[in-house]
């Protein structure tokens, strides 16, 4: 059987007494269509950090396709395909949709550091980039500097860089995370038309999203992992009813 | 949009606007229409270019320094002692003041660009402090406080003499600017410099999509760096002197307030903000030789208040109000 695309071993971070991961064992499955839920402060986002190399663990492995990436800068990790997004949008805001789709081709391509050639005659790339962002419907505004843009858009982009990476597990933090609810939809059209070679972990409050994506949920609670199974058990389970879901509208 | 439309205006966005030709215009024009101001013009094309490797560090990586007066000394001071050694050529000067320049820039840089912010803003600071106590203990070599003075630079191409009326100089400068902001333009419109705003613009979306941060900001310091050393090697070849003032905080203060004036990580920020500043201090000095600072700072406060961007901020604030009444 081939190793899991993603895979934690008792990965360990603390910030003094606070324990935002303990001891997390975790797998990602090849195409997987995972969700990471729990309450606020259970170290979702610290979890996502932790993965792609923000953060540095304290203790446990990270391996991706069976590889270990534990010490490996966050750069290197994204060449292996480890790619994700940003709860609160992290775009270059001045910069319009094309602009921002075409950096992150040009750094998968390797030629970010060419010094000489202007950007423009690279023309595969820009061409490849605005295949993307007609991908996503977004061709309209192609030439629109990010943060003129409706925040639901917006969203859009963040998730056209992460795909221009071509990832093989994309962590979702909060896709659609302050996004008005006339417009979450297409977020979710979006996350659920992406290919099956991409496994996928979705961070997110929005139960509706979740039941409707996930084949399988993680439940996290203060830094360590509750329980994870089907969405229907989940649903069910008694515990995570209690901690979480049961302080909001039952799915 | 259709594709090829987008894609061409990006594909496009490298080319000459006819308006970038309007510098070397007035640089040409000013050099007939006011001879008697050409020694004062070649210092301010020099210090343009001074201006030019702060924007490329300010304006595009977002680097903020206090120290690039030490890229600026090291330069001049690298022409400056070639030539009192016997070694007057002014090319291979300027090329060594580069290369003495990027070397400090790339071992410091190795050092402080680990850090950000504030503490990078120390650290630069620290950097030029270093450099200028170290040239200043250095008298005997250096000349210390007084300067170095008796720098024999010869003629340009063995044929082209340094005249009295800064006639040579002017020229000189001109075109080594001309090249230097050629290859600017270059550098700021490759991938390179694209992802350069993109480390600006939004630092931890570039180590998301797997950019080499850290060798980025190392480069470009390395570049601006060279390209401060050359500023620096002009002004000294140009006047014979090199003081130790050419390391000082206040000239890399200097040199920020005149490309702040002008508008910065906007290429000809430093084209607009260093004339004006250098025109103003010329008038100002001659008008009220003791309160004139007061004016320049006047006109900073203006600036900032009412025209953020610089010049050119307010340049673009005014076309796009033109372009929105259409």
């Amino acid at each position: 059987m081939s190793p899991p695309v993603l895979e934690t071993r008792g990965l360990t971070k603390s910030f003094g007494a606070l324990a935002v991961a303990n001891m997390i064992d975790f797998r990602l499955e090849r195409g997987a269509r995972h969700a990471l839920i729990g309450p606020n402060g259970a170290g979702k986002t610290s979890f996502v950090e932790l993965v792609t190399g923000g953060l540095p663990p304290n203790a446990g492995h990270i391996l991706v396709e069976g590889a270990e990436i534990t010490r490996l800068p966050q750069a290197a990790r994204v060449k292996r395909g480890l790619v994700r997004t940003f709860q609160i949008t992290a775009l270059f805001r001045g910069l319009n949709i094309l602009e921002n789709v075409t950096l992150a081709i040009c750094e998968r391509r390797g030629i970010g550091g060419r010094l000489f050639r202007p950007a423009g005659r690279y023309r595969a790339a820009i061409e490849e980039a605005f295949a993307l962002v007609e991908r996503l419907g977004l061709a309209d505004e192609a030439l629109r500097p990010v943060n003129t843009l409706a925040y639901g858009r917006q969203r859009l982009v963040e998730i056209a860089v992460a795909l221009a990476l071509t990832p093989k597990v994309l962590l979702l933090d909060e896709p659609a995370a302050g996004v008005p609810s006339g417009e979450s939809g297409t977020i979710i059209d979006v996350i659920e038309s992406l290919p099956l070679d991409i496994a996928l972990l979705i961070i997110e409050h929005d139960m509706d999203l979740v039941f409707r994506l996930a084949q399988r949920i993680t439940v996290m609670v203060q830094g360590s992992i509750l329980v994870e199974g089907p969405p229907e058990a989940i649903a069910a389970d008694p515990e995570v009813r209690r901690v979480y879901l049961g302080e909001r509208k039952p799915a | 949009m259709l594709g090829p439309e987008a894609v061409g205006s990006f594909a496009r966005r490298h080319r000459y606007h006819p308006l970038e030709a309007l510098p070397w215009l007035v640089a040409v024009a000013a050099y007939f229409a006011f001879p008697t101001y050409v020694p004062l013009g070649a210092q301010i094309l020099a210090t343009i270019l001074f201006a030019l490797s702060a924007d490329l560090v300010l304006g595009y990586a977002g680097i903020v320094t206090l120290g690039q007066a030490a890229f600026f000394g090291a330069g001049a001071y690298t022409a400056g002692l070639l030539a009192t050694h016997g070694w007057g050529e002014p090319i291979t000067g300027l090329l060594a003041g580069a290369a003495v320049a990027a070397l400090i820039g790339l071992l410091s840089g190795l050092v402080i660009l680990r850090t950000t912010g504030l503490t990078l803003l120390m650290l630069t600071l620290v950097v030029a402090s270093m450099l200028y106590e170290a040239v200043n203990k250095a008298s005997w070599l250096t000349g210390g406080d007084d300067g170095l003075q008796g720098m024999e630079v010869w003629p340009i191409f063995g044929r082209f003499r340094f005249d009295l009326f800064g006639n040579t100089a002017y020229l000189y400068c001109l075109i080594v600017l001309f090249l230097c902001w050629l290859a600017v333009r270059r550098l700021v419109h490759s991938p390179f410099g694209r992802s350069l705003v993109g480390i600006r613009e939004n630092v931890r979306r570039m180590h998301a999509i797997g950019a080499p941060v850290g060798g980025r900001r190392l480069v470009v310091y390395t570049i601006s760096a060279a390209l401060a050393g050359i500023s620096g090697a002009l002004i000294a070849q140009t006047t014979q002197f090199v003081a130790l003032s050419f390391l000082g905080l206040d000239r890399s203060g200097t040199v920020l307030i005149m490309l702040i004036i002008g508008g910065v990580g906007r290429l000809y920020g430093a084209f607009i903000g260093v004339p004006l500043y250098m025109i103003a201090q010329d008038r100002f000095s001659t008008i009220d030789p003791v309160y004139w600072f007061f004016w320049i700072g006047l006109l900073m406060v203006l600036l900032v208040v009412f025209a953020r961007g610089g010049v050119l901020g307010l340049a673009e604030r005014l076309q796009s109000r033109v372009r929105s009444r259409r």
